[in-house]
C-alpha cells in the first residue's frame, strides 16, 4: 500500500513540477501577495488614529504632534467631512484656518478632540453623523468580491476546461462564431450573478438595514457594469490558454491584488499615494467606490463618470481583445 | 450524359505540425451520395485530412472546393461533423443537447426526426454524462445530423464500441446513406469499410496510396484465394509444392488456382479436415499496402 501511495504521489509531483507555468505561479503568487500587503500596511506599528489634513501636512503635524496617528493629505473638503461624519476619518485638520472638524459620536474622534484641546490655537468644529457600521462598509466589498470571483473563475476557468476537453472544438464546427460564444458567456454570467447578488443584497438588507442614500436602480446598473468588467477579464485570460492550472494561477494573480488593494476590507485612505493610484487600475476599486458613493453619499450615475468610464472602457477593451485572440482548440 | 460534379474536391492538401508533415499532398473527389472511407494506420494523417476537409483546420497548402467553389460561410450549415473525441456540456440531457445544437443552425431537423433517425427515444431524458459508449455515439451522430447536412464527416465513429453497439451504428449509417447523404468516414475497421463504403482511400504517411471501390481494389490487387488449414506447419509434408504462412489458427496457402492447390495437398497426404476457403479481404490489402509494423 505504501508503495502504491508513494508511486501515485511521485507521479503527481512530477506532473506538477513539469508544468512549469503552474509551478512558477505557485512560487510567485505568495511573494507578490506579501509585497502587496506590505506596501499597503507598511512594515512598522499601525497607528491608532487617522487624521486628514487639508493643506500643509507638515505644518499640521508640527503643530498638533498627535501620537499614534496617521496624517493623510486630502484635497476634497466636502468628501472628507462626509467621511468624518461616517467615522471613516477621525478628524479633519485645516492648518490655514487653524480649525479641526471631528464627530463627537465617534469614539476615536472624541479622543482626538481631547488631544487637540491641548493646542489652544486650534478651534474645534463639530461634524455630525451617525457613522457607518463596519458591516455597512463591508457589504459592498463582500458582494463585490463575490462578483469578482464568480465572474473571473466562472467564465475564465470554465472556458479553459471547454477548450481542453474539446467542447469548444465541437462548437467551432457549427455556425457559432467566437463573438457569439463570448457574448453568450458574458450574458449567462451577468444574469446569474446579478440574480444572486440582488437576492443576497435584499436578504441581508432586510436583516441589517444598510444605509441607502442613492437610487437602487443606479446601484443595480453600476453592479451590472462591474460584473461585465470582471467577466471580460475572465474571458481575456481564458482566450487562449489550455491549462486549467495555469488559468487558475493567472486568475488568482488578477483577483488577489483586487482583494488587497480595492478597498474590500478597509478604506485605502491611509495607504501610500502610489498604492491608491495603483488601485485605480483595478476594476473592483471602481465598482466599490461607485457602489459606496451611491449607498452612502447618495451619488447618481452622473456623479460617477470616472468609475463608469473606467469599467466601461475595460469591458470593451477586454472583450475586444478576447474575441480577437480567441482560440477554439488546443494547438 | 452529363458527368456528375464532385460534392467536395481536395487538391494538393499539405499540413505540418512542428517537425511532422502530417499531410503531404492529398487529392480526392467526393461524389454526391457516396459513402467514402478513409483508411489508414494510426498517425497516417486521416484525422488531419478530415479536419482540413471539415474546414476546422487550415491547410498549409492546397485547396478544397465544395460544389465546385471555395467553401464559404454557408459551408458550415451544410455539413455535419462527429469528431473522434468530443466533450459536451455537462448536466444536460440528451434532449437538451439536441435542442442546443438545433438552435445553432438555420434549418434544423425536427427533434422527433432526429430521435427516430438515431434511435434515441429511450435515452432522451437521460443525463448525457451517463450514456454508454454506443448511446453516446448515437447522440454524437444525431448532433452531426441536426442540420440535415448534405455531407457528413465521421471520424472513427465506432472506435471503442462493442460488436453489438458497432453493428447498431452501422445500421444507423446505412439509414443515413439511404437518405442520400454523402458520408466521409474514417475507420480502423476494414469490415466496417467493406460493409458501408462505396469507395475507400488508404492513406499512409500523409499520402493516399490507393483509392477505389472495395471490390475494385480487391480485384485489382488480388486474384488469389486463401486456403486456411487448422493444422500446425509441422503437420505438412516437407516436400509440399506450395508456399504457406503460419497463422495463430494453423497455416494459410494463398493461391490463384484453388483446385490445383487442394489436389496437391491431398496428394501429399495433408489432413484436410476443417479446410476453409476465403477471398482476400480489405484487411489483407490494408496490411499489404501499409505493412505490419506497429504504428502509434
Amino acid at each position: 500500500m505504501i508503495k502504491r501511495i508513494g508511486a501515485l504521489m511521485w507521479a503527481r509531483n512530477l506532473e506538477f513540477m513539469r508544468d512549469r507555468s503552474t509551478l512558477g505561479w505557485n512560487i510567485l503568487l505568495p511573494v507578490l501577495l506579501v509585497l502587496g500587503l506590505s506596501a499597503v500596511f507598511g512594515n512598522g506599528v499601525r497607528p491608532l488614529f487617522k487624521v486628514a489634513v487639508l493643506g500643509e501636512l507638515p505644518t499640521a503635524q508640527e503643530q498638533t504632534r498627535l501620537e499614534f496617528t496617521q496624517y493623510v493629505a486630502v484635497d476634497d473638503r466636502q468628501l472628507t467631512l462626509r467621511k468624518v461624519g461616517r467615522h471613516q476619518i477621525d478628524a479633519l485638520l485645516v492648518p490655514a484656518e487653524q480649525r479641526y472638524f471631528y464627530n463627537p459620536s465617534s469614539p476615536k474622534g472624541a479622543v482626538i478632540h481631547r488631544m487637540l484641546q491641548a493646542q489652544p490655537s486650534w478651534t474645534a468644529e463639530v461634524e455630525e453623523g451617525a457613522g457607518l457600521r463596519y458591516v455597512d462598509w463591508l457589504l459592498p466589498g463582500i458582494l463585490g468580491m463575490n462578483i469578482m470571483f464568480s465572474c473571473l473563475f466562472g467564465v475564465g476557468y470554465v472556458i479553459v476546461r471547454y477548450r481542453k476537453n474539446g467542447y469548444l472544438k465541437r462548437l467551432s464546427a457549427t455556425p457559432v462564431s467566437a463573438l457569439d460564444f463570448i457574448i453568450a458567456q458574458v450574458l449567462s454570467r451577468l444574469i446569474l450573478i446579478m440574480v444572486i447578488t440582488v437576492a443576497v443584497f435584499a436578504g441581508i438588507h432586510a436583516v441589517f438595514q444598510f444605509p441607502m442614500q442613492g437610487a437602487y436602480l443606479d446601484l443595480f446598473l453600476v453592479t451590472l457594469l462591474g460584473c461585465a468588467a470582471m467577466v471580460s477579464i475572465g474571458l481575456l485570460v481564458a482566450s487562449r490558454l489550455t491549462s486549467e492550472e495555469l488559468a487558475g494561477g493567472l486568475l488568482n494573480f488578477v483577483a488577489w491584488p483586487m482583494m488587497v488593494l480595492s478597498g474590500v476590507w478597509f478604506s485605502l485612505d491611509g495607504a501610500p499615494q502610489w498604492v491608491q493610484q495603483a488601485s485605480l487600475a483595478l476594476p473592483l476599486t471602481h465598482l466599490l467606490q461607485a457602489a459606496r458613493a451611491i449607498m452612502f453619499d447618495g451619488a447618481g450615475l452622473a456623479d460617477l463618470p470616472v468609475e463608469l468610464g473606467a469599467l466601461g472602457a475595460l469591458t470593451i477593451l477586454c472583450i475586444g481583445l478576447a474575441a480577437a485572440s480567441f482560440r477554439w482548440r488546443q494547438q | 450524359m452529363v458527368a456528375q460534379t464532385p460534392l467536395l474536391q481536395a487538391r494538393g492538401l499539405r499540413k505540418s505540425y512542428a517537425e511532422v508533415e502530417a499531410v503531404r499532398g492529398v487529392d480526392l473527389d467526393l461524389m454526391p451520395g457516396v459513402c467514402f472511407g478513409l483508411l489508414g494506420p494510426n498517425g497516417a494523417g486521416k484525422t488531419t485530412t478530415i479536419e482540413i476537409l471539415e474546414k476546422v483546420l487550415e491547410p498549409d497548402a492546397g485547396e478544397v472546393l465544395y460544389k465546385n467553389a471555395p467553401r464559404g460561410a454557408q459551408f458550415v450549415q451544410n455539413v455535419g461533423i462527429a469528431f473522434q473525441a468530443t466533450a459536451l456540456q455537462d448536466y444536460l440531457t440528451v434532449k437538451d443537447q439536441l435542442n442546443l445544437f438545433r438552435s445553432l443552425y438555420a434549418k434544423p431537423l425536427p427533434l422527433d426526426d432526429l430521435v427516430v433517425l438515431c434511435d434515441l427515444k429511450d435515452i432522451l431524458n437521460r443525463d448525457s454524462r451517463k450514456l454508454s459508449g454506443g448511446q453516446r455515439q448515437r447522440l454524437l451522430l444525431a448532433l452531426a445530423l441536426v442540420n440535415d447536412p448534405d455531407l457528413v464527416f465521421l471520424d472513427e465513429p465506432t472506435t471503442g464500441l462493442d460488436p453489438q453497439a458497432r453493428r447498431k451504428v452501422w445500421e444507423l449509417l446505412e439509414g443515413i446513406k439511404a437518405r442520400g447523404k454523402t458520408i466521409l468516414l474514417s475507420t480502423h475497421y476494414m469490415e466496417e469499410a467493406y460493409r458501408l463504403c462505396d469507395e475507400v482511400a488508404i492513406i499512409d504517411h500523409g499520402r493516399i496510396i490507393t483509392q477505389g471501390s472495395p471490390q475494385a481494389l480487391l480485384a485489382s490487387h488480388f486474384d488469389e484465394t486463401v486456403i486456411a488449414l487448422p493444422v500446425p506447419a509441422s503437420a505438412l509434408p516437407l516436400d509440399l509444392p506450395l508456399d504457406y504462412v503460419e497463422t495463430s489458427q494453423g497455416v494459410e496457402i494463398i493461391t490463384p488456382d484453388v483446385d490445383s492447390a487442394v489436389k496437391a495437398l491431398a496428394f501429399a497426404g495433408t489432413p484436410l479436415h476443417g479446410l476453409e476457403l476465403r477471398s482476400r479481404t480489405l484487411e489483407d490489402l490494408f496490411i499489404e499496402l501499409t505493412g505490419e509494423e506497429l504504428r502509434g
